[in-house]
């Protein structure tokens, strides 16, 4: 700080003095000028990002809208990139989305409403929230490990093999510490205020958790727990090390059966097509499928932004 | 419990009766259930590590830990195999490190630039959109890195490999800026305003009290999205298993390299029938790779809280 100190000196001695020019030395142009750059710098670093977003936004739909057509969307996998498609690996993809978002909301918001609303402040609540946090931060490749050991090849009760539901377990399992913890953070935005005067009135806290606490908590909420859920839709290593199939020369049944069957989902069809040998499925179909994911990622996204907004309104 | 109707004496038996008994049960339901979701996450934990010893031990039994820790070849599925995980590890720290060494500046000067210098309104629109960034699903930036950024990074560096551990490196720092960015500015936002009006006071610019003031104050936070933007990279899978190839070598950032997520990847693809060593080795992989994050996810543990004790 020595050259902050320097300056205030130079500047406190008044005018008129004529300054000593031995004793002070006043670097004040220099550090402007080190100040401008190092806005420059700041700012290119905030929108290094942003740029490199619209080139990925920009690269990927030329490489991949030419290709979307109908028989793109209609299409099952194939050897032939001519007939080869995304229908199959879309329809598994919707279906495990669907599937996990069953699972993981109940289970989410149950474990956030107890953690806020119910649970006192000990050992046992600590170390859950130690394990939230550090289950958020797990590689979601180990998840897939763990789908793989527990659900698909069974490690105390028998396994189910690669099945729907082993997939749509896998991803529940990833994405609902994040669903706990977006839920905990809208539940906490609620003013306390709220939880008091249902309890004054003789209510349980059960009932103004229920009537008062979620519902102003929901929008909040429910945006966290749709961003968690798109993630899932994008989600391919912990699939693929559960046995989703890579080849989707089939669609699974929009039936309670298909939870039971072998399934393929959109971001592991990407994969396996930039990976083929002919040129025409990574340069052609691969950029297509992403555009479809993406497109699919946008809608989701903006139901959770009309959701909110609508919420929002009403109350 | 039933109460009197007031004037009049007549009894409505639905009216004022409040059933306390049903009430307590559903209480006491509602409680017990949630807890147990609750308790679900520990039991997460509980079976990601079971599931990963389980293996692991299996695998032991055929080959010797000191073989497998400190071994220079990694050939499984051979006839001659053998189970040296350096090279995947060192896969894994050469990604890592480039993917550092763009996330790690480039995520706090943006942290920076976020806390101190945006106006509110732009602030109010440019954090969101870097979340974009983390939620672009992880192919889509394989898929760039080895489309795009390689046939670039060619006509710098004559040479390179089509799968290389720069371009996958690269992209994978761009992932992590947002992890860092956003970790970075909660700490730095949270530096008391009088520490940068004592600053002011003294004379300093705002370069200044950022980068001297600011920034020290924050460090631990700051330290915190270090960490956990590194422990992304570790774990990260599809950038460098699509881009970074697969060959388990020691080779520089322009050749390919395997790392420990892109061997699970690739053995997974293929039909791996359960109880094979073949089988076994993702699991010890996987508890490799796990032991990694964790220490660093819990480094990052203590840096947070750390620095909510002091502000």
């Amino acid at each position: 700080m020595s050259e902050s100190q320097t300056e205030v000196a130079t500047r406190g001695s008044g005018p008129g003095e004529p300054e000593d020019k031995t004793a002070f030395k006043n670097t004040s142009n220099n550090r402007n000028l080190t100040d401008k750059l190092f806005t420059v710098l700041v700012t290119a670093a905030a929108f290094f990002g942003i740029v490199v977003l619209a080139v990925l936004l920009v690269d990927v739909f030329r490489d991949g809208l030419p290709f979307v057509d109908g028989q793109f969307l209609t299409s099952l996998s194939s050897i032939t990139p001519e007939n080869a498609g995304v229908y199959g690996a879309l329809v598994g993809s919707i279906l495990l989305i669907v599937l996990t978002a069953l699972i993981t909301v109940p289970i989410g918001v149950g474990a956030a409403i107890y953690l806020e609303e119910y649970a006192g402040d000990n050992f046992f609540t600590r170390a859950v929230e130690v394990t939230i946090s550090n289950l958020a931060a797990v590689p979601s490749i180990i998840y897939g490990i763990l789908g793989l050991g527990l659900f698909v090849n069974g490690l105390i009760v028998p396994g189910m093999g690669p099945i729907l539901l082993a997939g749509a377990l896998t991803l529940s399992l990833l994405v609902l510490p994040v669903i706990i913890i977006a839920t905990r953070e809208a539940l906490r935005a609620v003013p306390g205020s709220v939880r008091e005067g249902g309890i004054a009135l003789g209510a349980t806290r059960w009932e103004v958790t229920r009537d008062h606490v979620l519902p102003s908590a929901l929008p909040g909420a429910l945006t966290g727990m749709i961003l968690a859920l798109s993630r899932a839709l994008g989600e391919t290593a912990p699939l693929i090390v559960v046995g989703a199939v890579t080849f989707a020369t089939f669609a699974p049944p929009i039936s309670p059966e298909a939870l039971f069957g072998r399934y393929g989902a959109l971001p592991i069809q990407i994969y396996d097509y930039i990976q083929r040998f002919r040129p025409e499925f990574k340069d052609e179909l691969a950029p297509a499928g992403i555009v479809v994911m993406m497109v699919v990622l946008l809608l989701v996204n903006s139901v959770a932004i009309v959701l909110r907004n609508r919420w929002q309104a009403r109350r | 419990m039933s109460v009197q109707a007031g004037r009049g004496g007549e009894r409505d038996p639905n009216l004022w009766r409040r059933n306390v008994r049903a009430s307590k049960l559903r209480e006491r339901g509602v409680t017990t259930l949630f807890a147990a979701f609750a308790y679900l996450s520990i039991l997460t934990t509980f079976g990601i590590v079971l599931v990963l010893i389980f293996e692991t031990i299996n695998f032991f039994r055929q080959v010797p830990i000191f073989d497998y820790l400190f071994g220079t070849t990694w050939r499984p599925g051979f006839a001659r195999a053998e189970f040296g995980v350096l090279p995947l590890i060192y896969g894994t720290l050469l990604t890592t490190a480039i993917a550092a060494a763009v996330a790690l500046p480039i995520g706090l000067l943006a942290a920076i630039y976020l806390s101190e210098y945006a106006p509110t309104g732009l602030r109010r629109w440019l954090k969101p959109a870097l979340e974009i960034l983390a939620g672009v699903p992880t192919v889509v930036y394989g898929y760039f890195a080895l489309t795009f950024l390689t046939p670039l990074l060619g006509n710098v560096f004559t040479g390179i490999s089509t799968f290389n551990a720069l371009s996958a490196g690269l992209i994978m720092g761009v992932m992590i800026i947002p992890t860092v960015a956003s970790v970075s500015e909660d700490a730095i936002y949270a530096v008391p305003r009088g520490l940068r009006e004592g600053g002011y006071a003294l004379g300093a610019t705002k370069r200044e009290v950022a980068t001297r003031i600011v920034v020290p104050a924050a460090l631990s936070g700051i330290a915190a999205s270090f960490v956990l933007g590194i422990s992304r990279a570790v774990g990260e899978t599809m950038i460098v298993a699509i881009a970074a190839g697969n060959l388990a070598q020691f080779g520089g950032p322009l050749e390919s390299v395997q790392t420990m997520t892109a061997y699970i990847v690739a053995v997974s693809t293929g039909e791996t029938a359960a109880g094979t060593i073949t089988y076994q080795t993702i699991f010890v992989v996987g508890a490799t790779l796990f032991v990694m994050t964790l220490i660093l996810n819990i480094l990052s543990i203590i840096f947070v809280r750390r620095f909510r004790e002091t502000y």
